[in-house]
């Protein structure tokens, strides 16, 4: 652990973009903790007489039409934003990754199987399917959850596919077998570490679909209802009130939106260094 | 090919003399790698010549620089290399200030080389006869008439039955050893004035290894051409070359004819190598392992000896330059303070 | 050799393989024969090597013999106990998966590059001797004082080592739970000759202070003459000479196995002249004729005979098997001429 953790510090020392985006997911991830606790003011407090203020020392964000200040909204909505990216990439990461690989490592029916599930997802226009998804099951969190972990399952499934395929000849594999190692332990202690670092990145990038797919169901008004502080819905309510003016309503949330992203993205190529042995000197 | 005059003239007025003694002559030739953790000084003025019709062999272990070496006269190096010092002169020409168009010319058509790892060097989406044709096209030997049938000539020459038939094959529906007869046969057909084999026989099995590297060998012979043979396997080098030049970390330490360097050898590294070459010797312990480990090649602190650090007969004036060159009789040089006694 | 019953008994092996279109039902209309009826034995502190080249079934019974694969015909007793019927998947579990161990050819590919040295050693204690804690981290030191691998390297990955490291990581993985027999494939192949001595001599060091039995699997015929006690030679599937070492390298017995070592390069000595080039390639190992022997076409001898009736493997001289109808005389005639001769 002590190894992984100095070669942490030192690919993150040398790469200050890298740095800078770990420390803007500290920063996301403590608002997220912390939550309304470190809001300024009750993200679901509303004040008519502060209606559509623009940015200001008191709302440094300004406030939304029921008054509501931006800032804390944004804040509060950290949590089940971050929360719904990370379960569902979570999720799909977990099965699809198994999945992937058991298919790829033993060939066959499972391959088979798992490959027309895998096709079957991607056939669709992925938003669509979300969409169809949460409208079927049911307008909740937790179905966002599922339907975003499914639309991202295959990326992870074919990836891990790919490896084992290739890894499943490695000498390494029939040492592994010499040793005493049943086939499932091949897969999950010797495989599955192998292709970890390429799903680093992968899981960065999906990080950021994932959130930008919450916020898109919300934005259509699936998924998150108001008066639900998510950036997603954030933004569709400030969307009408840029004609009329007032910017800060949509802008604000929209920015922390982008930013969370381009975070995630930057993370992980520092994440794949961090875990990949052979970039250890 | 020119037999009444040995000047060859190229397109864009290159001109390679193939008649000139030596034909190829590397003279104090020093090259560094620039690499993220430092400079690599992967050669150190390294001098050897070639003439025409003679085999050759750069022997030595991983990191001993040899192919380094081959790739700086074919001008293959990495982008990170850089020559800092010598000449490398070919024919008349100098390599080493030639552009790139010059370069294209005379590569392929006077220098040609094989690589290790046939299969990995030839164009796996080409049938071969194609990529034998290939070579004859662009250095304008043929018309696109002819080139086809050359290229089967090509083919026959170097034994691979039915050629007719198998020009039309691609890559991986051949054997390694018949894919390296392939390279040959690109490597042969515009019958260069000098070869350089890479390593051209690991991997293959024995029994391939001597029919291609007699091949090699009778193609040589019959062609007049001049063969530089870089490889670790001493035995090989015994069989087929007549001289040898050792290499070590980046210098060569001793050169001589084959039949001298076994007989005689004096250099310390020589000798250690011989002694750990299975071939030669008929017990398990009577085999003796080289003590120490390769100088890292990137200390500014490198002694003017790189084998110094790890040689049992080490002296203080071992650490002082400059490295002395010895040339004792008949061809055989050497670069040593404390050489080993002459043998009785 | 002793009298007592050998280590390893291996009589009529085969195992083919099913190409080509397949029927309705899935069987295929031809079968490779892989290996093609192998009878063997390994005796207890016995070095039998196993030489032969690409295509001659080697890779295919190494992984039959450590029961990676199952045979499709013949019986394997190891110790005493039946092992060819435990299927492969099962072998695992099975108290002599731990005394059947090998020593992989490339180091590298055959570590973990997630695992350092010393969780790759640990694999197999782990596994098959369920070790855990202090009485585990002794085990994995102790396996690697007697490979000599510094302790400190024990935390590197494989891309930190070098290519001698990493082999005495390979052996040290495949000694740790103390197996009876080692089965090497290549081990040294893609090592330098300075490295191979020293893993060379520590093998064999292994063997006398753990009491090991060795099937040494080998193209470089050198180091397989510096190591082994006994001989196998390969060829389609088949056994085709077996016997001392050193008297198959004085006087080989079969065609194949002259050829073979015809092609070996010494250094110092020339083997040109004596080169016996076999002509053409390996006959298919598809469904091959029973009733040709498998040499014929390439043999230099070749009546008859040898066209319809494949030659089994038989005792030429005291311990000596060829499978020829006329195999060399020297071979031969090696026990009488002793008699004759008397004076020294």
């Amino acid at each position: 652990m002590n190894q992984i953790l100095r070669h942490a510090r030192y690919v993150l020392g040398e790469n200050p973009v890298t740095a800078a985006s770990f420390g803007m997911f500290a920063l996301f991830i403590i608002a997220a903790i912390l939550g309304p606790t470190i809001a300024p003011y009750d993200p679901l407090a509303s004040n008519t007489a502060q209606a559509l203020a623009g940015p200001s020392p008191a709302h440094w964000f300004g406030t939304d039409q029921l008054g509501r200040d931006i800032f804390s909204r944004i804040i509060a909505a950290t949590r089940l934003d971050m929360g719904i990216a990370l379960s569902s990439v979570a999720l799909a990461f977990g099965v699809g990754t198994i999945a992937g690989l058991a298919a790829g490592y033993r060939g066959g029916w499972l391959d088979r199987v798992v490959g027309r599930i895998v096709d079957t997802i991607m056939a669709f226009p992925l938003f669509v399917l979300a969409m169809g998804i949460v409208a079927a099951l049911g307008n909740n969190i937790e179905n966002i959850i599922y339907a975003t972990a499914i639309i991202n399952l295959p990326i992870y499934a074919r990836l891990a596919r790919a490896e084992a395929n290739v890894r499943r000849e490695a000498g390494f594999v029939e040492a592994a077998r010499l040793c005493g190692n049943s086939e499932t332990r091949i897969v999950l202690t010797q495989l599955f570490p192998n292709v970890m670092p390429l799903m680093m990145v992968q899981i960065s990038l999906t990080l950021g679909y994932a959130i930008l797919n919450a916020a898109g169901l919300s934005f259509i008004g699936l998924g998150v209802r108001p008066p639900t502080p998510e950036w997603g819905i954030m933004v569709a309510e400030g969307a009408s009130n840029i004609i009329s003016g007032e910017w800060w309503v949509a802008l604000f949330p929209g920015l922390v939106l982008m930013a969370a992203v381009f975070c995630f993205n930057l993370m992980g190529d520092g994440l794949r260094d961090i875990v990949d042995p052979r970039r250890r000197t | 090919m020119n037999d009444a005059g040995t000047i060859v003239e190229l397109r864009r007025g290159v001109r390679i003399d193939r008649g000139r003694t030596p034909l190829l002559a590397v003279d104090q030739l020093s090259l560094e790698f620039r690499t993220r953790s430092g400079i690599v000084r992967a050669l150190e003025n390294i001098s050897f010549d070639l003439k025409r019709g003679e085999t050759m062999a750069l022997v030595g272990e991983s990191g001993s620089g040899k192919s380094v070496t081959a790739y700086a006269i074919m001008g293959i190096n990495d982008e990170a290399a850089r020559v800092t010092g010598g000449s490398i002169v070919f024919g008349g020409l100098d390599l080493l200030s030639a552009d790139r168009k010059t370069l294209d010319e005379i590569r392929g058509r006077e220098l040609a080389i094989i690589f290790q790892n046939p299969r990995v060097a030839l164009n796996p989406i080409r049938p071969i006869g194609q990529q034998i044709a290939d070579v004859l096209l662009r250095h304008g030997n043929v018309t696109a008439r002819e080139a086809p049938d050359r290229a089967i000539e090509m083919l026959a020459k170097v034994r691979i039955p039915d050629p007719k038939r198998r020009a039309a094959a691609y890559p991986f529906e051949l054997s390694g050893g018949m894919c390296q007869r392939v390279m040959i046969a690109l490597a042969l057909a515009c019958e260069p004035a000098l070869l350089i084999a890479d390593e051209p026989t690991t991997g293959l099995d024995i029994t391939t290894q001597a029919v291609i590297m007699d091949l090699v060998a009778e193609l040589a012979a019959s062609q007049h051409m001049a063969t530089l043979l870089i490889t670790h396997d001493l035995g090989l080098a015994s069989e087929y070359c007549d001289r040898i030049a050792v290499m070590h970390a980046g210098h060569i330490v001793e050169i001589a004819r084959t039949a001298d360097l076994f007989a005689n050898p004096r250099h310390p590294y020589t000798a250690k190598l011989i002694a750990a070459t299975p071939g030669g010797v008929d017990r398990l312990d009577a085999l003796t392992s080289i003590t120490g480990n390769l100088p890292d090649l990137r200390r500014n602190n490198l002694p003017p000896c790189r084998y110094s650090e790890r040689c049992e007969r080490r002296a203080a004036d071992c650490a002082e330059p400059p490295l002395p060159r010895r040339a004792l009789s008949d061809g055989h040089v050497l670069f040593c303070q404390h050489p080993l006694p002459e043998a009785p | 050799m002793s009298d007592a019953e050998p280590l390893l008994d291996v009589a009529g092996l085969r195992k083919l393989y099913p190409v080509g279109a397949r029927d309705w039902r899935g069987a295929a209309a031809s079968r490779l024969h892989a290996v093609d009826g192998v009878s063997l034995t390994i005796g207890r502190g016995e070095t039998v090597g196993l030489v032969g080249e690409s295509g001659c079934g080697k890779s295919t019974l190494v992984r039959l013999l450590t029961r990676l694969i199952d045979p499709s015909d013949g019986t394997i007793r190891f110790d005493g106990a039946d092992v060819g019927t435990v299927p492969a998947r099962r072998f695992g579990r099975v108290p002599q998966r731990a005394q059947i161990q090998m020593v992989f050819q490339d180091a590298t590919d055959s570590l973990n590059p997630r695992f350092t040295a010393g969780r790759s050693i640990a694999d197999p204690l782990m596994r098959l001797r369920g070790l855990s804690g202090a009485a585990l981290r002794a085990r994995i030191e102790e396996a690697a004082r007697l490979t000599g691998l510094p302790p400190e390297l024990l935390t590197r990955f494989p891309h930190q080592l070098s290519g001698g490291q990493k082999a005495r990581v390979g052996i040290a993985r495949a000694i740790a739970v103390e197996p009876k027999l080692l089965i090497l494939d290549e081990p040294t192949s893609a090592l330098d000759v300075s490295v191979q001595v020293v893993i060379l001599q520590l093998l064999e060091d292994l063997k006398r202070r753990l009491n090991l039995s060795y099937l040494f699997v080998s193209h470089d015929l050198n180091v397989v003459r510096l190591l082994c006690d006994r001989i196998l030679v390969m060829y389609l599937g088949r056994i085709v000479e077996s016997g001392r070492a050193a008297e198959i390298f004085r006087a080989p017995a079969h065609p194949y196995t002259k050829a073979l070592l015809s092609a070996v390069p010494t250094p110092g000595v020339s083997s040109r002249e004596r080169r016996i080039a076999l002509p053409g390639e390996p006959r298919s190992p598809v469904d091959p004729d029973p009733t040709i022997c498998a040499l014929y076409g390439r043999c230099p001898k070749g009546t008859e005979r040898c066209r319809s009736e494949a030659p089994a493997l038989r005792e030429i001289a005291p311990g000596r098997y060829a499978a020829c109808h006329f195999p060399y005389e020297g071979a031969v005639s090696s026990e009488p001429r002793l008699a004759v001769a008397g004076s020294r």
